[in-house]
């Protein structure tokens, strides 16, 4: 530890919480993510079906990569949400 | 293929690199002190820092590598995309914060923080080291291919420019510059990947996709007249028959002493054009029958059918009817089978009309269909590959690096979600990068990686030299990354903390420097050695061997608190050593690298990630429990 670290992160209230959203949410890609891999093996060729002018696969894979991003906004909302809260909660702690 | 250097990309080439090193020097004057070296002094805006780790993520691999698969197996080459940014989620929501709360600035830090031990300092260190070489080769080998076409030059040039490059940037600069050098490169890969998709969906497809200077070349049929006792007469007589491939419907034909190579059609009782490569026992390597200087050997990639019409083309397309079109359409992909014909041997190229249905579903490359002949052994390889991907990305030590370059957990967060944005649309793209070069006459056979930039060619050269340098810099800024891990491996925890060197700050960065040098210099020499192999196959292997060598002790070090420090070191070697022997025993090694039969290879399956990750967990659960200690987080051990 000679050299320090890049940045010290101080620990915060909201720190469990946000771990507990983190699988929350890590749990939830991973189903979708799962159910993509089983539907292409099991039953490769439902993959072919027509989703509109795309097919099952297409519309899949587009589908993950943007759960992925949509899931990525609401973590960040919300552990956003609960920093705000807990700055407030100390700041009136503070004050009385 | 033969190709020749074009000034215009020359001179757009030397003005991006001279403007990444200039960016390296100008940012090189703050990256005096240790932690400025390795961690950019932790003063990276957190956007800037979030659109490095897009640059630092969207490798040669993801470039090159993915938009190649794609155009020669169609959806298979996407599931890269798809199970790359996956891996992102792991990162994102399991990893970043609480890894950044105990780490310093590598892996081996943070693993550290928790133990103070030197045993796991040099596991650490040496799985750090060990995955970013294997993740160093492919860029290597992209670098080498990208300038064939764009200068003219042989591949081991463009080794050794990109290495030099990159050892001048790192032992000069360090993080800092390389922070910058990745956020101006991953901001305008994306950038112009939107622009060039946009000009492919403005383009439309047609079923004879010319390109901007040359006409496609029409592949044609000869019809035959007779065939009997193993001579063929054909109606051209310019034609002469040779001989037929014994074994093969394969025949060789003369024309005016070029011989050439035709696959037999019985339904439609003509002869079929395919493209060949003569490995000569004597002499020069033919090209369809000629000298590589004759051009003989074309690019290919088209529709033969678009909605039921063989002459035909639609005009702009669009996001979604581009997808439609390729559906109802045939696309004519190219198989290869090797014949050896005396002494030498014959690389065939021959064509395999594909309902586009097909290319839009996984399957021909990742075998998964029973009804297309999958076994078992096929699935659980497509599963075991889609594992790796998912689990590889948060296990990459240089990602990680980037976590310790912002001020905050917040900013963090900020980073990873602006990285998955960016890194999410990129992916999208590459299917209709891959797809786009699948149907538009410009795929290279013997080089799929440059798909990507000669669909941009197919545009104008402008824009082939704008992405050519792009994916040139790409490679430029990740292998950056990787010997800055790399060093900081070397010089941070294997010499300095396990082999207990003094070191002042300065002696640190000088060794740092010098790793950064040896690295460099190992990764040029590994970089030609496996220049024919592909990209995508080598990054595979780097993925898989941080799944199973960082993965479980990162998991298991944030989340179980009986996790000692034997546990972690057990499980860094046997995931690091398992995943290595299984990759060398493998079908794809043995086809690919020692050139032996598939059959040959004792493992059924060429991913190993569903083998040796969970025995990397189970190692480093068992060994934990056989070495708690009283004390050990409210543990009743048994010592």
């Amino acid at each position: 530890m000679e050299h320090g670290p890049a940045t010290e992160w101080q620990v915060e209230a909201s720190q469990g919480y946000k771990t507990k959203l983190g699988l929350i949410m890590c749990a939830f890609f991973v189903v979708v993510y799962l159910a993509f891999i089983l539907t292409a093996v099991i039953s490769p060729q439902s993959m072919a079906i027509d989703v509109g002018k795309l097919n099952l696969a297409i519309v899949f894979g587009f589908g993950i990569i943007i759960l992925a991003i949509i899931e990525a906004l609401i973590y960040n909302f919300l552990c956003s949400n609960k920093e705000k809260q807990d700055q407030q909660t100390s700041a009136e702690g503070e004050e009385k | 293929m033969n190709y020749s250097a074009e000034p215009l990309a020359i001179g757009i080439f030397v003005v991006f690199v001279v403007a990444v090193l200039f960016i390296s020097w100008w940012f090189a004057r703050k990256a005096r002190s240790a932690s400025g070296y390795f961690a950019a002094g932790g003063k990276i805006h957190w956007s800037v820092n979030g659109i490095a780790f897009a640059g630092d993520y969207l490798s040669a691999a993801s470039f090159l590598g993915i938009a190649g698969m794609v155009a020669i197996y169609g959806f298979d080459g996407f599931l890269y995309s798809i199970g790359y940014l996956a891996g992102w989620m792991v990162a994102l929501f399991v990893v970043a914060e609480p890894l950044k709360r105990l780490g310093k600035y590598t892996f081996a830090d943070a693993i550290d923080a928790k133990f103070k031990s030197r045993g796991v300092i040099l596991a650490a260190g040496i799985s750090t080291l060990v995955v970013s070489i294997f993740y160093l080769i492919p860029q290597m080998v992209g670098a080498g291919t990208l300038v064939e076409p764009l200068l003219g030059l042989p591949f081991e040039i463009g080794v050794v420019i990109v290495g030099c490059v990159v050892i001048l940037i790192v032992a000069t600069a360090g993080m800092a510059s390389t922070t910058y050098v990745q956020f101006i490169k991953g901001g305008l890969l994306v950038i112009f990947s939107l622009v060039l998709v946009g000009m492919l969906l403005f383009h439309g497809l047609s079923t004879s996709p010319d390109q901007k200077d040359i006409d496609y070349h029409e592949f044609t049929t000869l019809e035959i007249t007779e065939n009997s006792g193993g001579t063929l007469t054909l109606a051209d007589s310019s034609y002469e028959f040779v001989k037929q491939f014994e074994g093969t419907d394969f025949v060789m034909l003369a024309n005016n002493d070029v011989k050439t190579v035709w696959q037999i059609n019985e339904k439609d009782n003509v002869l079929v054009e395919t493209q060949t490569i003569t490995d000569q026992a004597e002499g020069p390597d033919l090209y369809n029958g000629l000298p590589k200087e004759e051009g003989a050997f074309y690019q290919v990639g088209h529709l033969c059918e678009i909605d039921g019409e063989t002459d035909t083309e639609t005009g702009s397309l669009g996001v979604f009817s581009f997808f439609e079109k390729i559906k109802n359409g045939t696309v004519v992909r190219w198989n290869k089978k090797v014949i050896i014909d005396g002494e030498d041997h014959i690389s065939v190229y021959y064509q395999v009309p594909t309902q586009g249905r097909d290319v839009l579903i996984p399957g021909e490359k990742f075998k998964i269909d029973p009804a297309k002949g999958a076994t078992p052994a096929d699935r659980v390889n497509f599963i075991s590959l889609m594992i790796s991907l998912f689990l590889g990305t948060a296990a990459l030590p240089h990602i990680l690096i980037r976590y310790y370059t912002v001020p905050s957990p917040k900013y963090a967060r900020y980073s990873t979600i602006v990285a998955v944005a960016a890194i999410g649309l990129f992916y999208i793209l590459t299917l209709y990068l891959g797809m786009g070069a699948m149907t538009n006459g410009v795929v290279d056979l013997t080089n799929s990686n440059m798909s990507a930039p000669l669909l941009a060619k197919c545009f104008g050269l402008g824009i082939f030299a704008v992405i050519s340098a792009i994916a040139f810099s790409t490679i430029l800024g990740t292998v950056s990354g990787l010997i800055v891990a790399a060093s900081g491996a070397v010089a941070s925890d294997i010499m300095h903390k396990f082999g207990r060197m003094k070191m002042d700050e300065n002696a640190m960065v000088k060794a740092g420097r010098i790793t950064a040098i040896v690295v460099g210099i190992v990764a040029m020499f590994l970089g030609v050695v496996f220049k024919h192999m592909n990209v995508s196959y080598l990054v595979g292997w780097a993925f898989t061997i941080a799944a199973s060598a960082n993965l479980p002790s990162i998991i298991m070090v944030l989340f179980w608190k009986r996790t000692t420090s034997r546990g972690v070191i057990a499980s860094i070697m046997v995931g690091l050593f398992l995943s290595l022997l299984l990759i060398l025993l493998s079908p794809d090694t043995f086809s690919q690298v020692y050139g032996l039969p598939a059959s040959a290879a004792p493992m059924p399956i060429s991913q190993p990630a569903i083998i040796s990750v969970p025995v990397s967990f189970l190692a480093l659960v068992i060994v934990s429990l056989m070495t708690q200690k009283n004390g050990t987080a409210g543990d009743n051990g048994n010592e």
